[in-house]
């Protein structure tokens, strides 16, 4: 599926930096995905999930792998600017490296392992070599990178029946020092048979500083396991972001994802689900704000593997200046996949002459007792509406501010976690020129 | 004089709509302008609130103001107000939050005090009595899945919060039932005050038999082509627009496009 390229400038010259501290099998892993890397190339605008996602920017860049001393200007208040503190376990990783003395791992109950990934492949790595031991390339070459040079990042392992009820926040800040870094953050988060947590991954940086973040998070969901996943991706403009969150889920579990694009000159979200096992159900949802030359790509890949699971995907665009926004959604319905119940729907507000968005819901079903819907819809702001508006006394860019907010809306409601709504709300609407939009009793 | 329209030309591309209307209201006065589909009515009204659009000519002097130089917005803050004959369905947008954002910006713009969301439900409860309106519909979105009279409540409603100067009511009475039709007229009433003053537009008769106005003007084919008091309106009623305007204009030409 993927076309060759020469690998990219300076991205070739990297190697896993193990040195000597990997075990045997981790060394074969990275070698393995390099070598798939060195022979694959990466993607271009001929391979269908990166058509209109160019890497050129990215490629052109002299980065060098973030190693834990790179950071030098960023403080606790810098971070909890960037991600308001939810209150419960908060792990704080700088250039994808985990910091101590900005995390808080107390009140978790006993079932519940938060820790960082360094920590583990120094106590038991054995317990990652599932997911590093997968074919090399699985999914393309940017995840294989992260094989490649992946140190640390989040491990969350619940015992079965496991209940972890404040949110587990995950800050992921980046600080090069002035030096174009290559962050390539690795989560893991285990759900055991009827465990529950919500989990709340923040990607934020300092303006002006180049790096690029490379991040894959990994869930693997048992039987009846609950998951609430939200993630806030609000990198400088002059950063790119790079992800794929990866999840598999057993029988009858649950798993929605929330996310909200903001930042980063590329931003790429790739969601690949597999529903395994009977009665999963998967809830995605996204909105991604493009404006100036932000580019932001939602890529969606829901595999229904088993009967009568559930898929809902929700993405709503709004694009502005000459923003672009891709929504890339696939869903597969496998033989046998009986009393399967999917839905896409993607969404968009243009609202520049400039700004353009490529829009491909795709189903692909090979059985018949299924339920599937898609759409997508491009859409200007409501001239009517806006004059409405006008006619009652609301100037026009708070007019404006009104309808974005109120398509947005809808999105920023789905958040639970009401500290983070509102840090989410305030960000959105200082975005389109209504700052004063006030909380509705 | 409040309002003072002469000579008001209004086209799309190359299509004439308003073919020189002239107009006169005084502070007070409740106008109705009755006219058949197509006449032209919902244009003018259009023109006066500021629609985009339209190649206009000719002058709308609004309190001294040229009207025809303001935003739609500056003419709100000014007193201008339109019960549209279709009101837009804003989905996501609260009804009750529209309306007060719709108050303080003219509060703002008119150098007044803000009112916080106690004070304004509180207003707006009061408002609500006026078109017998439930608070159910302060929670739902702007006019979304709305029936037809409802949207015209919530018109009145809030021409009734906002208090303008000027307010058109364009065909607020079509497609209300009776009763609609009497809170909708008692609304109306409730607002007519020495200040203010009232165009409203409409094709039946029926309206002005709740809504008494001041002067009649009938309308056809963009011009207003008899003016009257409340009385020719049921003389239209006789003799319907079509013998109306064969007895007061028979010959012109200008107004065989009219006939619908
Ligand atoms: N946006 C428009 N584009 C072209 N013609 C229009 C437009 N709006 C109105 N018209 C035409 O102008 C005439 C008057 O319409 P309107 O003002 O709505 O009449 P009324 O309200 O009296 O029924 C009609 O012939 C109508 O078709
Ligand atoms: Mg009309």
């Amino acid at each position: 599926m993927t076309t060759a390229m020469a690998v990219g400038g300076v991205l070739s010259s990297f190697e896993p930096r193990g040195e000597g501290r990997d075990p045997v099998w981790l060394a074969e892993a990275r070698l393995a995905a390099l070598g798939w890397v060195g022979e694959h190339g990466f993607p271009t605008r001929k391979d269908e999930d990166w058509k209109y996602t160019g890497l050129d920017p990215i490629l052109a860049v002299p980065f060098e792998a973030a190693t834990p001393g790179s950071a030098r200007r960023v403080s606790a208040d810098m971070i909890n600017a960037a991600a308001v503190d939810l209150g419960g376990p908060r792990l704080v990783f700088v250039n994808g490296h985990f910091v101590a003395e900005f995390s808080r791992l107390t009140g978790l109950p006993a079932g519940a392992e938060v820790t960082n990934l360094a920590a583990v492949l120094a106590a038991g790595p054995e317990r990652l070599e599932p997911f590093f031991a997968h074919a090399p390339g699985e999914h393309h070459a940017f995840a294989a990178f992260n094989d490649v040079l992946a140190e640390d990042g989040a491990f969350v392992h619940l015992t079965p029946g496991t209940c972890v009820d404040e949110p587990i926040q995950l800050v992921f800040f980046s600080d090069t020092g002035g030096v174009p870094l290559m962050s390539s953050p690795r989560s893991v988060i285990l759900a055991g048979p009827g465990s529950r947590a919500t989990i709340v991954e923040t990607y934020a940086g300092i303006d002006g500083d180049v790096y690029c973040t490379n991040a894959v998070t990994e869930a693997v969901l048992a039987d009846g396991a609950r998951i609430e996943h939200y993630k806030v991706q609000d990198e400088p403009v002059s950063a790119f972001h790079l992800a794929l969150l990866d999840v598999r889920q057993g029988r009858n579990s649950r798993f929605s994802s929330r996310s909200v694009m903001l930042g980063s000159s590329i931003a790429r979200h790739e969601v690949r689900v597999l529903l395994e096992d009977v009665g999963a159900e998967v809830s995605l949802d996204g909105v991604y704000l493009p404006q100036g030359d932000q580019l932001h790509d939602n890529t969606i890949f829901v595999d229904h593997a088993a009967t009568n699971c559930t898929s809902h995907q929700l993405y709503k665009g709004v694009l502005d200046g000459r923003g672009h926004g891709v929504f890339n959604g696939y869903i597969m319905v496998r033989p046998g996949a009986d009393g399967t119940d999917a839905n896409q729907k993607n969404k968009n507000l243009i609202l520049s002459d400039r700004a353009e968005v490529d829009t491909r819901p795709r189903l692909e079903i090979y059985t018949d007792d299924v339920k599937c819907t898609h759409g997508a819809a491009v859409d200007q702001l409501d001239e009517d509406a806006l004059l409405y508006l006008r006619t009652r006394g609301i100037p026009l860019e708070a007019a404006r501010g009104l309808l974005i907010d109120a398509f947005v809306h809808e999105m920023v409601d789905r958040i639970g976690l009401e500290a983070l709504r509102a840090q989410l709300e305030a960000l959105v609407a200082s975005r389109f020129g209504n700052g004063d939009r006030p909380v509705e009793p | 004089m409040m309002l003072k329209i002469e000579e008001l030309h209004a086209s799309i591309e190359d299509n004439e709509i308003l073919r020189g209307v002239n107009l006169e209201l005084n502070a007070g006065e409740v106008h109705a302008i009755m006219g058949p589909n197509g006449s032209g009515k919902s244009t003018l009204a259009s023109v006066l609130i500021g629609r985009e659009g339209y190649d206009v000519s000719g002058s709308v002097c609004y309190e001294g103001q040229d009207l025809l130089a303001l935003s739609p917005e500056d003419r709100a803050a000014a007193g201008v107000f339109l019960a549209f004959q279709h009101p837009v369905e804003i989905p996501g947008v609260g009804n009750m939050y529209f309306m007060r954002t719709a108050l303080n910006s003219l509060r703002r713009q008119r150098g007044q005090d803000e009112l916080d969301s106690v004070d304004f439900l509180a207003l707006a409860q009061e408002r609500m009595k006026l078109v017998e309106m439930d608070q159910t519909f302060m929670s739902r979105s702007v006019n979304e899945g709305f029936s037809g009279g409802e949207k015209k409540r919530n018109e009145i409603l809030q021409m009734a919060i906002l208090e303008p100067k000027l307010a058109i009511l364009d065909e607020t009475d079509s497609g209300l039932d009776i009763d609609a039709l009497r809170v909708v007229a008692n609304g109306v009433n409730a607002l007519r005050s020495e200040g203010r003053a009232m165009l409203v537009i409409t094709h039946h008769q029926r309206l002005l038999d709740y809504i008494v106005p001041d002067r009649v003007h009938v309308m056809a084919a963009g011009r207003i082509v008899r003016s009257g008091d409340k009385d020719l309106a049921l003389e239209l009623e006789e003799h319907g627009y079509t013998g109306l305007r064969q007895q007061h204009n028979s010959g012109r030409p200008a107004l065989s496009g009219a006939t619908q």
